[in-house]
């Protein structure tokens, strides 16, 4: 089988820009941290071999897919100074040399050219104990989405060997903040999910926040002040296209799209006062209250089901976590009780877990997950001025904004939901936050 | 200033702005943001003698300087942790200000609610909206009419100190009263 690779529709702008502007070679690289703290007890010995290149941009398909696994912390590599050789095609690998140098899989590739100027990307991934092909395929793109192609080897590779479907290949959204004083701008950004490959969706001089994906990644909602109040906006983040959906008196916040991408849930408080949660149907404009409490109610997330939702209330005192039903006349049902603050809910995709911003007995802000079937409540990351989990499409990682040290910038970071691996993106200026993990690429 | 929505490519990656600018689509007609310099006035953070981290346009479009006598210069209330309760310093203030506004029917003021850094960024809307909500009702009870008044909260976006300890937290955990050019008409909010 040979998928062609189907390349986002922003990847597919990207490429006709490029050609058609001035090319920059490559700046100085967004900074990478690879902390893993503690990483899983085995993680699985792999071998990534360095690709056969055809003259490319640079990128080097093998380290891609490299940082990538081992990222996760499930696998751990073999770097390259250790391996026995250089194969590029099954059949130039001697199963007992790597097994020897400790490798369970070897993943072997080459990049060629193709017709139309376009580039194929060919893996095979090879179990050493057995010596069969566990997974082969080909991806072909153009020269600057090699990136891409290479995330989508690390997606095949992932789920051949946990079974769960890798997210590599997706994008975030968050939002920037750069300069100082009178220069301070304000920009919305979309990166690839290892921070590679950013794009500008929107600079402002006026505070920009919460970021939203639509379901189908073509579309981000976000709030913004250049009103000199808020509103709330969403862009189509191929073409910039933008409407306003909401600058009503008082707030609106935190935008959230429903599963269907039909309706988007808004914070609203113009006519009482006090934050409410509100749907509002796109296509008719109709906008509904969900809410009703003189309390604040905001940070709606929908469930995958598209039924409920998830929000964040102070209607008990201090801020928790609650349920109710999409539609109005539900009476919320209360989903947290561990410590005095718990706010921003993000579900995962499976409905299980549900990510949260949880301030502890000493002050500190982390993230935490509760399980949803049984309560089981759980710390992941240390602190202590860490916001707004997101939950990658696999559910298998959530990334949220960090403040490492009390005078460093905010970064993001990741965390996987067992609480074992972690992963900073620093900027190399300015400071970064509000991040929003977009959804799987098809 | 709201400058024209870009669709920039940064590549590999450095945060900062770039690079080719290349396709532009065109902005859409509502963006256009008049300059910020404001030769009516003095910035009203600078009026209140606070240092504003940001310095840039925030509070610039149609802000005066407003009046000075006495307790009338502090345009500041400050909050603890979590509390959206006026106290101390700032009741005075809000009497001072809610007595201008009574005698001024003209007198224009936006109220603008903030929080410190910590915690969920839209919760931190609604605390600084409840912070300004509070001054608000104490200006009408004291004179202030409605029409006089808009309100806005920044949450944790606005920060007058950008560090992150308790200071800073405690300067940030702010309503900011700032006056706005009087228009001799109710003042509407928008739709």
């Amino acid at each position: 089988m040979n998928p062609t690779l189907r390349m986002a529709s922003l990847l597919r702008i990207f490429v006709v820009v490029l050609t058609a502007a001035c090319l920059t070679p490559p700046a100085a690289r967004a900074q990478l941290q690879i902390q893993i703290t503690s990483g899983v007890n085995n993680p699985v010995p792999i071998a990534i071999v360095p690709f056969a290149e055809a003259p490319t941009d640079g990128t080097d398909v093998a380290a891609v897919v490299q940082h990538d696994l081992v990222g996760s912390g499930r696998f751990s590599e073999l770097p390259r100074d250790k391996m026995p050789a250089t194969p590029t095609s099954a059949a130039d690998v001697r199963f007992a040399d790597w097994k020897a140098a400790g490798s369970d899989y070897v993943v072997v590739g080459q990049v060629v050219p193709v017709a139309g100027g376009q580039l194929a990307v060919d893996f095979n991934l090879l179990n050493d104990l057995t010596g069969q092909s566990i997974a082969r395929q080909r991806f072909v793109g153009s020269t600057s989405a090699l990136r891409n192609a290479a995330h989508r080897v690390s997606d095949v590779i992932y789920q051949a060997i946990t079974g769960i479907r890798g997210a590599f290949a997706t994008r975030i959204a968050y939002i920037a903040v750069v300069g100082e004083g009178a220069d301070e701008r304000f920009q919305l950004v979309v990166a690839d999910a290892d921070g590679y490959n950013q794009h500008l969706i929107l600079e402002s001089r006026f505070p920009l926040m919460s970021p939203a994906w639509s379901p189908d990644g073509q579309w981000l909602s976000y709030v913004s002040f250049e009103n000199h109040l808020s509103a709330v906006y969403v862009q189509r983040v191929l073409t910039g296209e933008r409407t306003r959906v909401s600058m009503r008196a008082g707030i609106n916040g935190a935008p959230a799209w429903s599963p269907d991408g039909k309706k988007l849930a808004l914070t609203l408080s113009g006519s009482s006062g006090h934050p409410e949660i509100y749907v509002l149907d796109l296509a008719t404009q109709h906008l509904t209250r969900i809410t009703d409490s003189p309390s604040i109610n905001t940070e709606a997330n929908w469930s995958p089901d598209g039924r409920s939702i998830y929000f964040t209330s102070d209607r008990a005192g201090e801020p928790q976590i609650y349920r109710c039903a999409a539609t109005p006349g539900s009476n919320p049902e209360r989903i947290t009780f561990t410590d005095e603050y718990n706010a921003g809910p993000h579900v995962s995709p499976d409905g299980k877990l549900l990510a949260m911003v949880t301030r502890d007995d000493s002050g500190s802000y982390r993230i935490a997950v509760q399980n949803l079937v049984t309560g089981d409540f759980r710390v992941l990351t240390p602190g202590r001025l860490d916001q707004s989990p997101s939950f990658a499409p696999n559910g298998a990682t959530i990334m949220y904004a960090a403040r490492p040290g009390r005078a460093e910038a905010g970064i993001l970071a990741t965390i996987s939901v067992d609480g074992l691996t972690g992963l900073s993106l620093k900027p190399t200026q300015g400071e970064v936050r509000d991040p929003a993990w977009g959804p799987f690429i098809q | 200033m709201y400058r024209r929505i870009a669709v920039l490519m940064l590549l590999a990656g450095c945060l900062g702005l770039a690079a080719c600018a290349s396709h532009k689509p065109k902005p859409s007609a509502e963006q256009q943001q008049s300059s910020s310099e404001n030769g009516a006035g003095a910035n009203s953070e600078g009026a209140a003698g606070g240092a504003n981290a940001s310095g840039g346009p925030f509070g610039n479009q149609n802000s005066i300087a407003g009046p000075q006598a006495g307790m009338l210069a502090k345009r500041t209330i400050y909050f603890d942790f979590d509390s959206a309760v006026i106290k101390g310093d700032g009741t005075d203030i809000v009497s001072a200000h809610a007595r201008y506004l009574s005698d001024h029917t003209d007198a224009r003021v936006r109220l603008e609610g903030n929080t410190d850094e910590r915690g969920s960024p839209e919760y931190n809307i609604g605390l600084g909206m409840r912070r300004a909500q509070a001054v608000r009702q104490a200006l009408l009870l004291q004179g202030a009419s409605a029409a006089q008044i808009t309100v806005v909260s920044y949450g944790a976006e606005h920060p007058v100190d950008p560090a992150h300890n308790e200071d800073a937290w405690a300067k940030n955990r702010r309503v900011d009263i700032v006056y706005l050019a009087p228009n001799g008409q109710p003042t509407q909010p928008p739709q």
